[in-house]
């Protein structure tokens, strides 16, 4: 049986501590000149509906909780998609003292799209790139296997390295 | 005859209403000069909500979501088998019901302020309901919806008779399809005061139910529609294309409006053209 979430794939849109510049271009994408709803893909600004979680910004020690609560609230499967380099690794603003780094952080990044700010273009294709991820998923859970979860502890894995390493 | 019609309803319903949905979509998405989803896109979309995580938020919400699919199908069921119009008006409102407490049920604002908006909306919508069966059973003696449409085929023209009563069906089209100005307990689109309304709180298989459950009311409204037109099948159904069209075109040109002029709105029209058209009837007739 086919995966029809590459079909359908909702997304909510969190702004952990963007500029608005990436937000703004999360928003172009849903406009007439790169119409999303062409593949099926709604903003439904609602945790319970969604299926991708598109994060702009870096995130800081007062919404991690909420960058948290909206990921456990969404239904597995799901995958996180970071918008422009402040989500992906906490950009210009990473040496500020309340700003923790990149989304990754927090939660599990499956797609990381580049971009100061990201272009329409590039979000789209990220969030395209996701959609294989998301199939992977669907099927890993019916099957009954949580390769999900081993994912995502692969990701918190590298997270801990990279801390290690000393990129904060 | 009967059970033929009843397992016609409830097979065909949902694929006739994904196919109007997914129109419905596709015309909007033009109108905002998009390109729009492929016309399968509800389909998808369900089936989509089937194959997700299963998150249960209490053990009730489940259940009273199902009962609301399940009373629409019996609402579909005693209308397109030709039963009475008085018991598919109760059917659809006790259907109702369980969805405004399947909101409230739930523990989020958002859930709660659109399980009282839905109840607002039935407040809004029921005087109409009951006028539209009222009305039938003055012109054709019956509320027996096999009846009115065989007196329709014989020669009563209904939508000659009660224009009033087709105009409030037609206002209140609007609150059923839960299109915007009247998308008061549940919004189509994110990022506003009402996060979901009354369906925030539901997820995957549950949501699912939901949207089949709208997809078949769309078609019982769309039938109780079609049977002012009983004699006349395909001006019917041109009228029923245009109405639609209309809906689309409306939603897409207006903005929410608050809930006082939502009941006040659709009260006016209820009072000043359905009721005044039945009380000329009685008066003439």
């Amino acid at each position: 049986m086919m995966s029809y979430i590459t079909k359908s794939p909702w997304i909510i849109h969190y702004d952990a501590s963007s500029c608005n510049g990436c937000d703004i271009e999360v928003l172009a994408c849903l406009t007439p000149l790169y119409d999303v709803e062409r593949f099926g893909i709604i903003n439904t600004g609602n945790p319970k509906h969604a299926d991708i979680l598109l994060i702009t910004g870096s995130v800081n020690e007062q919404n991690k909780e909420v960058v948290q609560n909206i990921y456990s609230q969404m239904a597995e499967p799901k995958i996180v998609v970071a918008i422009g380099i402040c989500a992906s690794s906490g950009g210009i603003f990473r040496e500020c003292y309340n700003v923790m780094g990149g989304v990754d952080k927090v939660i599990p990044v499956d797609v990381y799209v580049p971009g100061c700010a990201a272009r329409p273009e590039s979000i789209i294709d990220g969030v395209v790139k996701g959609l294989a991820i998301l199939a992977e998923r669907q099927s890993a859970l019916k099957a009954g296997k949580s390769m999900a979860r081993d994912v995502r502890q692969t990701a918190k894995a590298e997270n801990i390295d990279e801390s290690e390493v000393g990129l904060q | 005859m009967n059970l033929t019609w009843i397992v016609l309803f409830l097979i065909l319903a949902p694929f006739v209403g994904g196919l109007i949905c997914g129109l419905d979509r596709i015309v909007t998405a033009r109108m905002q000069r998009r390109v729009g989803p492929p016309i399968l896109q509800p389909f998808f979309d369900i089936i989509k909500l089937f194959q997700k995580e299963r998150l249960r938020i209490n053990g009730i919400q489940g259940f009273c979501v199902l009962s609301y699919l399940v009373l629409i199908l019996v609402t579909g069921a005693i209308f397109f088998s030709g039963g009475d119009l008085l018991l598919v008006v109760f059917a659809l409102m006790l259907a109702h019901v369980f969805l405004v407490l399947a909101g409230e049920t739930a523990n989020s604002s958002y859930s709660h302020i659109g399980a009282q908006r839905e109840l607002l909306q039935v407040m809004s919508v029921e005087p109409m309901l009951i006028l539209y069966a009222v009305a039938f059973y003055i012109v054709s003696g019956s509320f027996t919806v096999a009846t009115i449409i065989e007196h329709g085929i014989l020669g009563i023209s209904y939508i000659w008779l009660l224009p009033g009563v087709f105009l409030g069906i037609a206002y209140i089209f609007t609150i059923k399809l839960r299109k915007s100005p009247f998308d008061l307990s549940t919004s189509h689109h994110g990022h506003q005061e009402l996060v979901k309304g009354i369906t925030t709180e539901m997820s995957g298989p549950t949501l699912g139910m939901y949207e089949i459950a709208h997809l078949y009311e769309v078609i019982i409204i769309l039938g109780m529609i079609g049977i002012f037109f009983a004699g006349n099948p395909l001006l019917g159904l041109c009228v029923l294309v245009l109405l639609y069209f209309l809906e689309v075109f409306v939603d897409c040109s207006t903005a929410r409006v608050k809930w006082q002029l939502m009941v006040q709105s659709s009260w006016l029209v209820i009072g000043l053209i359905a009721f005044v058209n039945i009380l000329a009837l009685s008066v003439f007739g």
